[in-house]
């Protein structure tokens, strides 16, 4: 094709998501619209798949059996969420293989919340209620991208992240509204994920690399600081219920923005954790190569028995 | 990466009640179609959305190509007759 061509069928490709047409995977798609939906899908099933590990911690010791059952259903769906994206990210040519070494390797990332301990009860209902929170207001805005199967594939998700939500705000609740130290648990837990939580909804606009073209291909719908200030907004009203303090000093409601004003983010450490020095990125690595280098034999076993059933089907057909 | 092979791709279309079609709801890695059959109750089923399931190997799959659209799709687009509309009666004619 010629250069010219190629500029022709760039113009005509912006031109149908301008129109709100969706792209399928057999259409023609530029280079760089392919690599960046890798990257970002892909990011997002990682972050799925590493994100069950924080909560997997708590599973065997949740205090009753009601928590447990739903912590247990929260984290399934968690990998199913990591299923679906895979899936949605393999239609754009690339192997569930490579996907997973491109994680295990340390060459792709994922969201770096999961890098922080879950070292109380307590963390079980801040993640539902602050994670999950952060996530739905990621998420959100991707159920109409541009590229069908991951719009799809977020459809399904949202449906789902609601109950997470919900979940984790219930535990804090409970925790709240019982003693004096399990009020404190709670504190304690909000006090140790409210920044992180702000840092998911990613680096501020001014630092963000990605975000025009992004908005362009529908990937983003709102800047990162938008996104930040709807979840700070919604959020506050909630630790009001809790009788939580939210620990920011600075936190005050603006009349005339009719939106909370906020102190700074740790920036530094945002990046610390991205580049692996979070307290729990090598334990993190770890738990997930582990479970899947313990796994390859029965994957192979499995392979063997599909392999031998075929060929013994073939013979007695033929 | 290791070169031995890996569980093979499946389309999962399902059927979520009775009088509806089955529909594509994604795909998933499994050895087998029995295996295939379990993991799509487990990764697309979780809260009652089928009655019915089916899964095929993607690769049994074959699929028109997009950058074909013109010629596979042309042959239908000069048929207005086909189209009620396309018969000019009276406004007095009822029920037709
Ligand atoms: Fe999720
Ligand atoms: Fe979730």
């Amino acid at each position: 094709m010629s250069e010219e061509q190629i500029k022709n069928l760039e113009e005509q490709f912006e031109a149908r998501i301008a129109r709100d047409e969706k792209i399928e995977p057999k259409d023609w798609m530029p280079e760089k619209y392919r690599q960046t939906h890798i990257r970002q899908i892909s990011q997002h099933a990682h972050s799925e798949i590493v994100g069950m590990l924080p909560e997997g911690n708590w599973i065997t010791r949740a205090p009753s059996l009601r928590r447990k059952v739903a912590l247990l259903a929260k984290v399934q769906d968690e990998a199913g969420h990591g299923l679906y994206l895979y899936s949605a990210c393999e239609t754009l040519d690339i192997s569930r293989d490579e996907l997973y070494e491109q994680l295990h390797s340390g060459k792709a990332k994922y969201s770096s919340i999961f890098n922080y301990p879950t070292v109380t009860w307590a963390d079980m209902g801040a993640i539902g209620w602050l994670v999950d929170g952060a996530a739905i207001i990621n998420q959100v805005p991707l159920c109409s991208t541009s590229f069908g199967p991951y719009a799809r594939a977020m459809v399904r998700v949202c449906k789902e992240e609601s109950f997470h939500q919900r979940q984790g705000y219930e535990i804090m609740l409970k925790l709240c509204n019982g003693t004096p130290e399990q009020k404190e648990m709670a504190q304690d837990a909000l006090n140790r994920w409210w920044w992180p939580s702000l840092m998911m909804l990613g680096p501020t606009d001014d630092m963000s690399v990605h975000t025009e073209q992004s908005m362009k291909w529908k990937l983003k719908r709102k800047t990162n600081d938008e996104l930040r200030q709807q979840f700070i907004d919604q959020t506050v009203p909630q630790a009001d219920i809790l009788g939580l303090t939210i620990p920011d000093p600075d936190l005050k409601w603006n009349e005339e923005r009719q939106s909370y004003d906020f102190g700074e983010i740790d920036w530094d450490e945002f990046w610390q954790v991205v580049k692996g020095h979070g307290p729990m990125n090598k334990a993190r690595m770890k738990a997930r190569v582990g479970a899947w280098e313990r796994g390859e034999w029965v994957r192979d076993a499995a392979m063997a028995h599909a392999e031998k059933k075929a060929t013994s089907l073939k013979k007695e057909v033929s | 990466m290791s070169n031995k092979k890996n569980w093979p791709l499946w389309e999962v279309f399902v059927r979520s009640k009775n009088g509806l079609e089955h529909r594509h709801f994604g795909s998933l890695h499994a050895a087998d179609a029995e295996m295939a059959l379990e993991n799509a109750r487990d990764v697309y089923t979780r809260r009652n959305e089928g009655v019915s399931i089916w899964v095929v190997e993607s690769k049994h799959i074959t699929a028109s190509n997009p950058e074909h659209n013109g010629e596979l799709f042309e042959p239908a687009q000069d048929k207005v007759y086909r189209h009620p509309t396309f018969y000019d009666l009276p406004d007095d004619v009822k029920h037709m």
